[in-house]
């Protein structure tokens, strides 16, 4: 699905009213309104009704608020309990997913939907070659039972005219891992032994009925507290504001970050070490080396592809040597990773030194509750600058160009590029880890794009991708 | 056709969150006949996001014509209609 659609507009909208509340210091005061203000009377109407459609606002809410809707236990609680519960909270937990199992239609009860393109003919293969005699006609017209039809696909096969056609659950066909499916009430849920933490169900979800638990609230109470708080910008950044990068960062200071360091700066020492490791084991005659950048991807082959474990690097991420360096300097610090990824969050609830993550989007939202215009911010130069190689990891190849670049110039490199993670990309990786690899360095991107084209995303990813690339001179 | 048609986008960040930034692409769209005389720049915040009378951003302004929650496809339609094509 596009990412510009209104399920998206409709999530941001809520966070800059949440945000907006914490900052006047009236949230658990006015936050019951909010369904209500989305939704007046006599407003237009999306779902059934208005109240329905202020139920699933409120259910946003609570996402954004970081709970997980499945725990509901009193549908009277209202929205200023869950705030109040957010305020107080100390620690997050996973996971970092929520399905809004009201906001899900249960849509596609059967794959195979006859069209009002049916003649009604008298061959009839679509009935006669059904093996569930599911197909029935009706008022001149086929019609499959739902409950009959096993999703064979033979009926699309037989119909002359193709009126016949496939339709697929977004959020299913979007998982490259099977980790979603649907309950006893056709309702979606999350099978966390499976699930990589992409995010592509709640990107592709039509009815925004899978949300992140955001972590708002939680960092905007640190914002607000005594601390310190350290903002690590990942480099996919750099094209997420109409404006330079220098002035981005000077945003993030202006929301009450009191430092904001690049995760580049890791992505530098990524690099380095990975150039350095896939010398050695191809001098040790290793047939390939995988990247581990991309969390969704090394989560992949944790759960799914385990015979690829021992080609998996074992260096670091760039926001693990960036979180690293901040810690060692300054301890006390809370820190704050901003980037366009969802399994990130799952990354730093594993990691001791990442206190908390925004996405680009959630940040976004900030601002715009803030008031702070980005272009008006002033363009100061960076303290602590990161090389281009660094700054090019968010687009789909620029690990390939960084260790290209790092490696000896006379050492064989023959790299292999997986441009988003898919049912299909699995398996070549699957086979790759049996032997059959398509080269000896595998570089693997979750998101089609690159970090770029993340889920947590505010531009076009193209856009994106052009201004990193501009920045880097990467090709 | 003597008629230039500028079309100016907010780049505030409150429109370009707002779904604004999809309007970048907005170039990729302008039919060839139209290409000599349009002309797409973007615009400091042009405040409209203040005041709730103006609508909801993101906002753009074909010649004039302010473009509130503006698509590519709204605005699209508002410069066909001032070039008179359909």
């Amino acid at each position: 699905m596009m990412y510009d659609n209104k399920a998206t507009m409709i999530r941001r909208e809520l966070m800059v009213k949440i945000a907006q509340l914490y900052f006047k210091g009236t949230l658990c005061e006015e936050i019951n309104r909010i369904p209500i203000e989305m939704f007046p009377k006599r407003s237009g109407r999306i779902r059934c009704c208005i109240h329905k459609d202020r139920a699933m606002i409120k259910y946003r809410c609570i996402a954004i608020l970081g709970h997980r809707v499945e725990d509901e236990a009193d549908e009277l609680k209202p929205l200023s309990e869950y705030a109040r519960e957010a305020l107080e909270r100390t620690e997050i937990d996973p996971p970092v997913l929520t399905v809004l199992d009201e906001g899900c239609s249960s849509c596609v009860k059967v794959n195979y939907f006859v069209t009002n393109a049916c003649q009604g003919c008298v061959a009839r293969p679509c009935m006669i070659n059904c093996p569930r005699k599911a197909i029935s006609m009706e008022n001149g017209h086929a019609r499959i039972d739902n409950q009959k039809c096993v999703n064979c696909g033979l009926c699309k096969k037989a119909c002359p005219y193709h009126a016949i056609i496939y339709m697929p659950v977004p959020c299913e066909e979007a998982c490259p891992v099977n980790a979603i499916s649907k309950d006893e009430y056709g309702r979606e849920q999350i099978d966390y032994d499976k699930c990589i933490y992409c995010g592509k169900c709640s990107r592709e979800c039509p009815f925004g009925a899978i949300m992140e638990r955001s972590q708002i609230i939680d960092v905007l109470k640190q914002l607000s507290g005594d601390k310190q708080v350290i903002a690590m910008v990942a480099p996919a950044i750099i094209g997420q504001f109409p404006t330079d990068y220098e002035r981005i960062i000077q945003a993030i200071k202006e929301l009450g970050f009191s430092s904001v360091a690049e995760v580049a700066l890791g992505a530098d020492i990524t690099a380095a070490n990975e150039a350095h490791e896939f010398a050695e084991k191809m001098h040790e005659n290793q047939p390939f080396m995988t990247t581990s950048c991309c969390p969704a991807y090394t989560e992949a082959v944790k759960k799914h592809i385990p015979d690829m474990q021992k080609y998996v690097s074992t260096t670091q991420t760039p926001m693990y040597y960036t979180a690293d360096m901040i810690r060692e300097r300054n301890p006390e610090a809370v820190t704050v990773f901003i980037g366009p990824c969802i399994a990130k969050r799952h990354e730093a609830m594993n990691n001791t030194s990442v206190d908390y993550v925004l996405t680009i989007e959630e940040l976004g939202s900030l601002l715009v509750a803030k008031g702070i215009d980005v272009n008006n911010c002033a363009a100061e130069p960076i303290s602590e600058p990161a090389q281009n190689i660094g700054r090019g990891f968010p687009v789909v190849g620029g690990v390939t160009d960084a260790i290209r670049q790092t490696i000896s110039p006379d050492m064989e490199f023959k790299p292999f590029v997986v441009d988003g993670l898919t049912c299909q990309s699995l398996k070549v990786l699957q086979a790759a880890a049996k032997g059959k690899a398509p080269g000896n360095f595998i570089e693997v991107m979750c998101c089609e794009g690159g970090c770029v084209a993340g889920p947590g995303v505010i531009s076009n990813p193209k856009v994106a991708a052009a201004k990193v690339k501009k920045m880097t001179g990467q090709k | 056709m003597d008629t230039r048609i500028t079309v100016r986008i907010c780049t505030g960040t409150a429109c370009y969150v707002m779904g604004g930034a999809n309007l970048l692409t907005l170039e990729d769209y302008i039919p060839e006949q139209l290409h000599e005389i349009v002309s797409i720049e973007g615009s400091p915040c042009l405040e409209y996001c203040k005041s709730k009378e103006k609508g909801a951003p993101p906002f753009a302004i074909v010649n004039g014509v302010i473009i509130d929650s503006a698509t590519v496809g709204l605005v699209l339609d508002e410069i066909k209609k001032q070039a008179h094509i359909d």
